[in-house]
């Protein structure tokens, strides 16, 4: 069974949130402090974006229903 | 005299008046059905008036209503259909239950009449489908969802060994490859494909972690793509909850599955350039936020120490040691994001391998013996071979 990925951030989450981050520090509102955490955050979202966008090979996978009712994702062959 | 002791006793109901009456009448009536239906019969007492507009009766073997059509709407059915209605034909006509207020008269205000000999029994039941899913809401604009801009897995419902499955598998890895996509198979023409449809479609439901959902197939002669017109099928695609697009492969055609969808494409290639985002463009989106983070903390120091310049001579001792510590963590910031930088990489005395089309050779199994490459250093790039 396949695992579900909502518990990490996806490249969607960390895009959102270097949107929000660079609005916040282009604003003039925040201080020092608050644009260095958001700087240091958006450094760590930056390079997790770049790790994702590196991922490999699209993977092609089909679904199999299983005899209890439940389903199941195996690689599809070719 | 008074009311009450010409009517007897009891409770008084409300007076109104004629129009009073007929205007709440009206109100009723078009209010209980909610718009167009479609009414069959058999048309006579058919009468074009010199204003234009046209009266008849339409019939079957229970009941008759009258029914009229506006001079505009005549130069419509005209137009489409050749020629005005005759008497005794049997005929398909769309319109709006109403009441004529003046003469307290009901009626129906057709807006098209179709000869039904002129409807194959497929169209009949094509508009039958339309109506009913229009009736329940499924082909509002307002219930269309967005797709999602990065869907990771996608859900391909079609034919195991049809070309929408291939067609997609390549377009999806030629944008971005780290997208997953799962197939559920479905038979997609012949008796048994709405129900196999169905099935899928069910499924889509079951898989976790599901983004989109891409249902279709590839080309095919008009008469083939009547499984996307199917009733339970449009209802299942409905029922996806996850965004849904609708590519049968048909340029000219609509099918009444594209009007359900969430979004259409006019082939299963083109749903993969819709469900999937470009590397290329999300590799320029990320750079574009490196700069911008870069450029905003610069700013954000500048200012910062020009306010403190400013009120300097002031300052008690316990506050410059705060600046310092800021600063501190100033340049460790600035050092992190210049360690994102290749370059800087480089700078340390590491080099990369590349080929000629730029793409990082980084395994031994990418260096066959003899193999050329460039060697990018800090300063430039090196032509190589590997021995």
């Amino acid at each position: 069974m396949h695992k579900p990925r909502e518990d990490t951030p996806t490249l969607q989450d960390d895009l959102r949130r270097l949107e929000e981050i660079v609005r916040k520090l282009e604003a003039d509102d925040a201080d020092l402090d608050a644009a260095l955490a958001l700087f240091e955050e958006g450094v760590v979202r930056l390079r997790a974006a770049r790790d994702r966008l590196a991922e490999a090979e699209a993977r092609v996978k089909k679904v199999v229903e299983q005899a209890d009712g439940g389903v199941e994702l195996v690689d599809l062959d070719g | 005299m008074s009311l009450p002791s010409l009517f007897g006793d009891g409770e008084l109901p409300e007076e109104l008046s004629v129009a009073e009456l007929n205007r709440r009448a009206r109100s009723a009536v078009e209010g209980s059905f909610g718009g167009a239906v479609f009414v069959r019969g058999e048309l006579v007492e058919f009468k074009i008036w010199r204003s234009g507009h046209w009266y008849f009766t339409l019939r079957d073997a229970d009941a008759s209503v009258r029914c009229m059509l506006w001079k505009q709407q005549a130069a419509g059915v005209l137009k489409r259909h050749g020629q005005p209605p005759a008497d005794g034909m049997e005929v398909l006509v769309r319109g709006k239950p109403t009441l004529w207020e003046e003469k307290g008269e009901y009626r129906l205000t057709a807006t098209d009449i179709v000869p039904t000999a002129l409807l194959g029994a497929k169209a009949l039941e094509l508009e039958r489908v339309r109506a009913a899913l229009k009736a329940d809401g499924f082909l509002d604009p307002d219930r269309k969802r967005p797709l999602p801009p990065l869907a990771r897995r996608i859900a391909v419902v079609t034919s195991p060994d049809g070309a929408a499955l291939r067609d997609i598998i390549t377009v999806a890895r030629n944008r971005w490859s780290a997208v997953e996509i799962v197939l559920v198979g479905a038979q997609v023409q012949g008796e048994g494909a709405p129900a196999s449809l169905v099935r899928a479609l069910g499924l889509v439901n079951r898989i976790d972690a599901v983004d989109l959902c891409i249902v279709g197939r590839g080309g095919g002669a008009r008469e083939d793509l009547g499984a996307f017109n199917a009733e339970p099928v449009c209802r299942a695609l409905a029922a996806v909850r996850v965004p849904t697009i609708s590519a049968v492969g048909h340029e000219t055609d609509v099918s009444l599955s594209d009007l359900v969808a969430d979004a259409r494409a006019a082939t299963p290639s083109a749903a993969a350039e819709l469900a999937v985002p470009e590397r290329r463009a999300l590799v320029h989106r990320v750079d574009g936020f490196g700069v911008r983070l870069a450029a905003g903390l610069r700013r954000r120091t500048r200012v910062a120490e020009e306010r403190l310049a400013r009120t300097g001579d002031r300052l008690h001792a316990s506050l410059s040691r705060m600046i310092e510590a800021r600063r501190g963590r100033v340049d460790r910031a600035a050092a992190q994001l210049d360690a994102l930088s290749p370059l800087r990489v480089l700078a340390r005395g590491y080099s990369v391998a590349q080929d000629d089309t730029g793409r990082v050779l980084s395994r031994a199994a990418d260096f066959p013996s003899g193999r050329q490459f460039r060697l990018r250093v800090s300063d430039g790039a090196v032509p190589a071979r590997a021995e």
